[in-house]
């Protein structure tokens, strides 16, 4: 029995339909392409996205996680679950020199982010030879962010050049491409935080439990909450990690990323909290600290 | 309290009371995009950033950045300069970075806005023509100490050349002007006489302070005489296109079939105009045929109806063809397919545009060959005058028209953006180079039908007992194209094969005696020989062209049109040697500056990179060249 569609659209019904739009021109025109599964909340939503618009087959590209060792353990519990669930394969890469050499947030500063996630992502792409990769960048998250294209060109080094970005008018992508160059494509471009949280609470998407307040074994570290998600955190002698009540904004390595205080327990408390507080997403992160400039830089570098 | 404040205190109040009546009424909200037009000096970013701010945007951490640098290098004293917000554009600048379109969100009681903020000036007229290409409205901002420049005039004709329905025009900075009624009225009143003489009906105009607020959320006190709507207001309740585009007849390019198993097929699209239930009677474009919507299939379960705009996969009730690039559209009002239009086009690449070589087209889902003729004529941007033009280049445009190597199914720009509005793409490069809006299909291509003929290319070549060929030399002036191709049809001749030598030079004396040597005239002069080779081809002969051809598209476009027949002979001789030998003593008329556009001088030769033959003129002589080129192409018999 048909259920009755919508009249005319609402602002996340459009957003909806330009990622699905957005996802099937990239399945059409890409040899190879590949969805970068992040697990955090704008990768649940992404791929919840990809389930919708390929239905009722499962979305026709893998998923590829770019392990660095350092997530929480929470996340790589919901990794292999949401696969499943999506029917689809799942990826998973490490780069074997940064394994190597135990490449980790606490000794090596950005250069975990570079040899891990960088690096890392590079040598996948090579290695499965993927000519598209869908991103959950959005055009709300920082500066160099907002001019970025949806369909964004890479040559064969996997670098980003923001001075020679193709024109993307109307729903028109250009996705053609040399052999060996390739396309990094954010279905996310226009929603903003607030639209995800949204879209997670309407369509009941599962996401990682740490997005919602706990009490957490807690240290302060570097001016962050970090939280003490097994016994590698080096703490300092007489350090005792603290049980509060936290939740995180952003999940990314648990050494690098800072929990806020928080008593939201549901989603639409979350939702009133981000509503209320003040403080940007990002914040969290320390990888943006690094320089001022760091985001363009890094994607110039080729990381996402 | 101002008023905007007291609007973020209700919104914060329902927010910390009641989160689910919040979220009920946020997941309802509609969506605008629109385009700011003007430049930093109109106040554009601090409006822009004053929305942010009032629609509380603005993060703390940002907002305490924003008045850390207010203080150190704002211009508005102790007070917050929004324009900071957003003047990540301007910085750039000076680095020499991108300058380029951002998208910038914020979101009301009633409705989510994406304002696409794209730099003014002349030179960055394709940013602002991508910026408009996805907005319903345009906010064309006016320094009410200037009034009407020619900046507005250029800005107003591009967003209305784009098809923007709403055009308010914000008179800004108001405050510098004491609210004066009179300023007011008379800018209005110029720009109602420009904007009628270029066809936009209607605007709203509204008279603002950006930096101060003024009747931005709420009527200002200042300008009692004023009594029409607020900024925010106007954006909050303007009609969408959606409404409007959902009253045409049914449309949707099929982006790709679904086919998970044997029993279900699925045309996934966006809907581009109208409205779709089951039971609707469809008809497949350009193949014709007819079917019926059996179901409208979503994750979470079929629909009733799909509306524009929405991304769905469609059942048909029966098996009919149908892939990415065909239409599906209403059966009682069709689209029409055509292949030779009328367009309006934006050229955005730094190459320049060149009438008759083959670029890639992609309208909807259908990506097919086009070839431009000379513009009718190019649009002074500032003026709005017609110029004579030969060509198109970087943000230039022009009324130009084309040609498309099969039907493509459109609609004029004017009815629908998804099936009017496309892009060009470089077939080397793959470079976005171009956008365009069709006005109407040329009826010229109804009308020229192709006569069936009896005696068929076949039956000529197999009369004169060979198989026909055309071996295009290719090389630098001087290399020896024409000896080597004397020497090949000397030798074919002994051996009673029937040829032509097409010379390049030979052709500018008559059929292309109309043509010179700059880059458009080439490529023009390598179509018509492409043509006129393919015909002798068709008659059966051995066709020996002998040509410059210096750009790798033009001979890829006589690869294409001649077919398997074509091949492409590399006569490579190292320019220093060429010009040593200098045969017709043009490279040193050309060095002396007195030859322009003289191809390894002044305008650059294409080498191929896998020629089907390669003859190293250095070491190789003609007669010795085509006694291998024969060897290698003509079977003995």
């Amino acid at each position: 029995m048909a259920q009755p569609g919508p009249a005319t659209l609402t602002h996340l019904q459009r957003l909806e339909a330009e990622s699905i739009h957005i996802m099937r021109e990239v399945a059409a025109e890409a040899e190879n392409p590949v969805m970068l599964y992040s697990i955090g909340k704008d990768s649940a939503t992404m791929l919840h996205l990809a389930r919708k618009a390929f239905y009722p087959a499962p979305p026709p590209f893998p998923l590829l996680h770019v392990d660095t060792t350092w997530k929480f353990q929470a996340m790589y519990e919901l990794r292999d679950k949401a696969a499943t669930e999506a029917g689809m394969e799942l990826l998973v890469y490490q780069n074997p020199e940064a394994l190597a050499q135990g490449i980790n947030p606490f000794d090596h500063g950005p250069l975990h982010t570079d040899m891990w996630k960088t690096e890392g992502l590079k040598q996948a792409l090579d290695k499965y030879g993927f000519d598209a990769a869908f991103g959950g960048g959005r055009r709300d998250e920082e500066k160099s962010r907002a001019k970025e294209r949806v369909f964004s060109f890479r040559n064969a080094q996997h670098r980003w050049d923001p001075k020679n970005q193709r024109p993307e008018l109307w729903k028109l992508y250009n996705a053609r491409k040399h052999k060996g160059e390739s396309m990094r494509v954010f279905p996310l471009s226009n929603w903003t935080e607030l639209d995800i949280w949204q879209y997670i609470h309407l369509e009941g998407i599962e996401i990682v439990p740490l997005y919602f307040a706990a009490e957490r074994p807690v240290v302060e570290h570097e001016g962050l909450l970090i939280m003490v998600d097994d016994d590698r955190m080096p703490l300092a002698p007489g350090q005792v990690p603290q049980l509060r009540s936290v939740r995180f904004r952003t999940l990314g390595c648990y050494p690098l990323t800072g929990a806020v205080e928080s008593t939201a327990t549901t989603l639409p408390e979350v939702i009133q909290e981000i509503l209320l507080t003040t403080t940007s997403e990002r914040q969290g992160r320390a990888i943006d600290h690094d320089s001022a400039a760091s985001m363009e830089k890094k994607k110039q570098e080729g990381y996402f | 309290m101002t008023a905007t404040d007291e609007s973020i205190y209700q919104v914060e109040s329902l927010i910390a009371e009641d989160i689910d009546a919040y979220l009920e009424q946020h997941q309802h909200k509609t969506m605008l995009r629109f385009i700011t037009c003007g430049s930093v000096d109109d106040g554009k970013s601090t409006l822009i950033g004053r929305m942010l701010y009032d629609s509380k945007m603005i993060f703390e951490d940002h907002l305490q950045a924003l008045e850390a640098d207010s203080k150190r290098v704002g211009t508005q004293g102790d007070q917050i300069d929004f324009a900071l917000l957003v003047d990540g554009l301007a910085a750039e600048r000076e680095q020499g970075i991108t300058i380029d379109v951002a998208y910038r969100f914020f979101a009301t009681e009633k409705r989510k806005f994406i304002v696409a903020d794209t730099p003014g000036h002349e030179q960055y007229t394709r940013n602002m023509v991508t910026g408009a290409s996805t907005a319903e409205l345009a906010v064309i901002l006016i320094d009410a100490r200037k009034g009407v420049l020619t900046q507005t005039r250029r800005h107003s004709f591009l967003t209305h050349l784009l098809g923007i329905r709403h055009i308010v025009l914000a008179v800004n900075k108001m405050d510098l002007v004491d609210y004066s009624q009179e300023v007011y009225d008379a800018i209005v009143a110029d720009y109602r006489a420009f904007a009628d003489s270029i066809g936009i009906g209607d605007f709203t105009a509204i008279p603002i302070s950006g930096f101060l607020g003024d009747n931005i959320t709420a009527h200002s006190p200042k300008t009692p005489w004023y009594t029409g709507t607020t900024l925010m207001n106007h954006l909050e309740t303007v009609e969408l296109d959606q409404t409007l585009d959902q009253a045409r007849p049914f449309r949707m390019p099929v982006q790709r079939v679904t086919r998970p198993n044997l029993n279900f097929r699925g045309f996934a699209g966006t809907i581009a105009n109208g409205v779709v239930r089951p039971g609707d009677a469809v008809r497949v474009l350009p193949t014709n045929r007819t079917s019926t919507i059996a179901r409208i299939v979503t994750m979470d379960g079929d629909l009733d109806q799909g509306v524009v705009g929405q991304a769905v996969t469609l059942t048909l009730a029966d098996e009919i063809d149908c892939s990415r690039g065909d239409v599906l559209v209403l059966d009682s009002s069709p689209a029409e397919a055509a292949d030779h239009f009328e367009c309006h086009l934006v050229w955005m690449d730094d190459s320049e545009m060149l009438p008759g070589r083959s670029y890639w087209l992609r309208i909807g889902t259908q990506t097919v060959t086009a070839t431009f003729e000379r513009p009718k004529y190019q649009v002074n941007v500032n003026t709005m005058e017609q110029v004579a033009a030969k060509t198109l280049g970087l943000n230039a445009i022009g009324v130009v028209t084309f040609s498309t190597d099969k039907p493509v199914v459109f609609e004029p720009y004017a009815q629908s953006h998804d099936l009017g509005g496309f892009i060009v793409i470089d077939k080397m490069t793959n470079a976005t180079v171009a956008a365009g809006m069709i006005h109407f299909a040329l009826r010229r291509s109804k009308n020229v039908a192709w006569q069936p003929l009896e005696i068929d290319r076949s039956h000529h070549a197999r009369m004169k007992h060979q198989e026909p060929i055309v071996m295009w030399l290719t090389g630098l002036s001087g290399a020896g194209k024409s000896e080597v191709a004397n020497e090949i049809e000397v030798q074919l001749a002994r051996m009673n094969r029937h040829t032509f030598l097409l010379d390049g030079d030979n052709i500018r004396h008559g059929l292309s005696k109309d043509l010179g040597f700059d880059d458009a005239d080439r490529v023009e002069n390598a179509r018509r020989l492409a043509e006129v080779a393919k015909l002798m081809a068709d008659a059966g002969l051995i066709v020996i062209v002998s040509a410059i051809s210096p750009f790798r598209a033009e001979r890829e476009m006589a690869r294409d049109l001649i077919g398997s027949e074509f091949v492409e002979v590399f006569i490579d001789l190292p320019l220093a040697e060429a010009e040593g030998r200098d045969t017709k003593g043009l490279y040193a008329k050309a060095r002396a500056g007195e030859l322009t556009h003289f191809t390894g001088v002044n305008s650059p030769y294409e080498a191929p990179t896998a020629p089907d033959i390669r003859i190293d003129a250095l070491t190789t002589s003609p007669k010795e060249a085509a006694a291998e080129i024969i060897t290698r192409l003509i079977p003995l018999r």
